[in-house]
């Protein structure tokens, strides 16, 4: 049998991959890891299966990319990032790959995605988060992103967050 | 002001710059913000994590643990534990955006919020106003949930869903 590329093997299979267990799992862990000693042999014993099994299920999660990773996620304005730009950028759909990879490899980029215009009303079609301490600081930013894109930006803005109305995170049913 | 002599700070009565732009809201200590940065890149599957990452941050695992606590009380911290990844597990994410007249924004702020399909809405400085992300069980799910968010609302949804994530790697330092 031939060898399938991994990104194809990643893109058909991991929900297939996904049984009970984990969904188990993933339902006792999105609300956060418990803060004891052994937290996942605490989720194990929640389960009824042996911790070995839940660490083994979650490093399989974390290679086929099902957990983009287990960590703290800090609140930006808390921490000073007052300033938090969705930078919107209209450039040709030909390159918007190329250049996609080129604005999220920026130090000041959070989140870059494709995604449809909406025309005439929007016709961007790369989005690059940018946080900043002050709007200054989040423009400077946007700015460097111009210079990269050169001619390829037909087009931008950024639309500043004023306030969140709602933030809960994903959630699975149990 | 650069002069020959060096800069302006050697002179007149400001003694003192700061070498870090003032972070509006200071976090903590310096173990604190250790710990924040420290785990922004991720945390170990392993019998005793916490022990392994307090070794690393030169403290012990119950001090460490404590201030986790106390970070997501304040709300420093939003999150602690695994990521996932909505769509590897199957269901349905996207980005989408409204235009609502500002006199009948928290109207439609509260419909849309009571969606528990809703993950995050911010307000955002624009002609479309209104931006959150869906989180559904099932792909097919997010054309029901903005069928219903438009009957229920009266104001038309864009939907603009990732066609492509490029990859990011920022992380706040503090």
């Amino acid at each position: 049998m031939t060898p399938r590329p991994a990104s194809a093997i990643r893109a058909c299979s991991a929900e297939a991959l996904l049984d009970t267990i984990d969904r188990q799992i993933i339902v006792a862990t999105q609300a956060g890891l418990p803060r004891v000693a052994r937290p996942y042999h605490a989720i194990a014993a929640q389960l009824g299966v042996a911790a070995e099994e839940v660490m083994r299920r979650l490093r399989r999660m974390l290679e086929t990319g099902v957990i983009r990773r287990i960590g703290a996620v800090p609140n930006h304005y808390v921490l000073g990032y007052q300033a938090n730009g969705m930078s919107v950028w209209d450039v040709p759909d030909e390159r918007v790959r190329e250049l996609g990879e080129k604005i999220g490899a920026l130090d000041s980029v959070s989140h870059c995605y494709h995604r449809p215009r909406h025309l005439p009303a929007w016709p961007y079609n790369l989005f690059a988060m940018v946080h900043g301490r002050d709007r200054d600081e989040v423009e400077a930013k946007v700015l460097t992103i111009a210079d990269l894109l050169g001619t390829a930006d037909r087009g931008h803005t950024v639309l500043y967050s004023t306030r969140i109305l709602k933030k809960t995170g994903l959630r699975l049913g149990g | 002001m650069e002069t020959a002599d060096g800069p302006s700070l050697a002179r007149g009565p400001r003694t003192r710059v700061p070498d870090v732009p003032p972070i509006t809201s200071p976090i903590g200590d310096a173990l604190d913000r250790a710990i924040i940065n420290n785990l922004q890149g991720g945390f170990p599957v392993c019998e005793e994590p916490y022990r392994e990452v307090a070794v690393q941050l030169g403290t012990t695992a119950d001090e460490l643990m404590r201030r986790l606590d106390a970070l997501l009380a304040s709300g420093t911290l939003s999150r602690f534990g695994p990521m996932y990844h909505a769509e590897r597990l199957g269901g349905g994410l996207t980005l989408a955006a409204m235009q609502i007249p500002p006199d009948d924004f928290e109207r439609v702020a509260a419909i849309v919020n009571a969606f528990p399909e809703v993950a995050h809405n911010y307000a955002r400085e624009h002609a479309l106003n209104m931006w959150f992300v869906l989180a559904t069980e099932t792909p097919e799910r997010i054309g029901q949930v903005i069928a219903a968010i438009e009957r229920d609302t009266g104001y038309m949804v864009h939907n603009m869903p990732k066609r492509e994530e490029f990859f990011v790697g920022l992380r706040f330092e503090v």
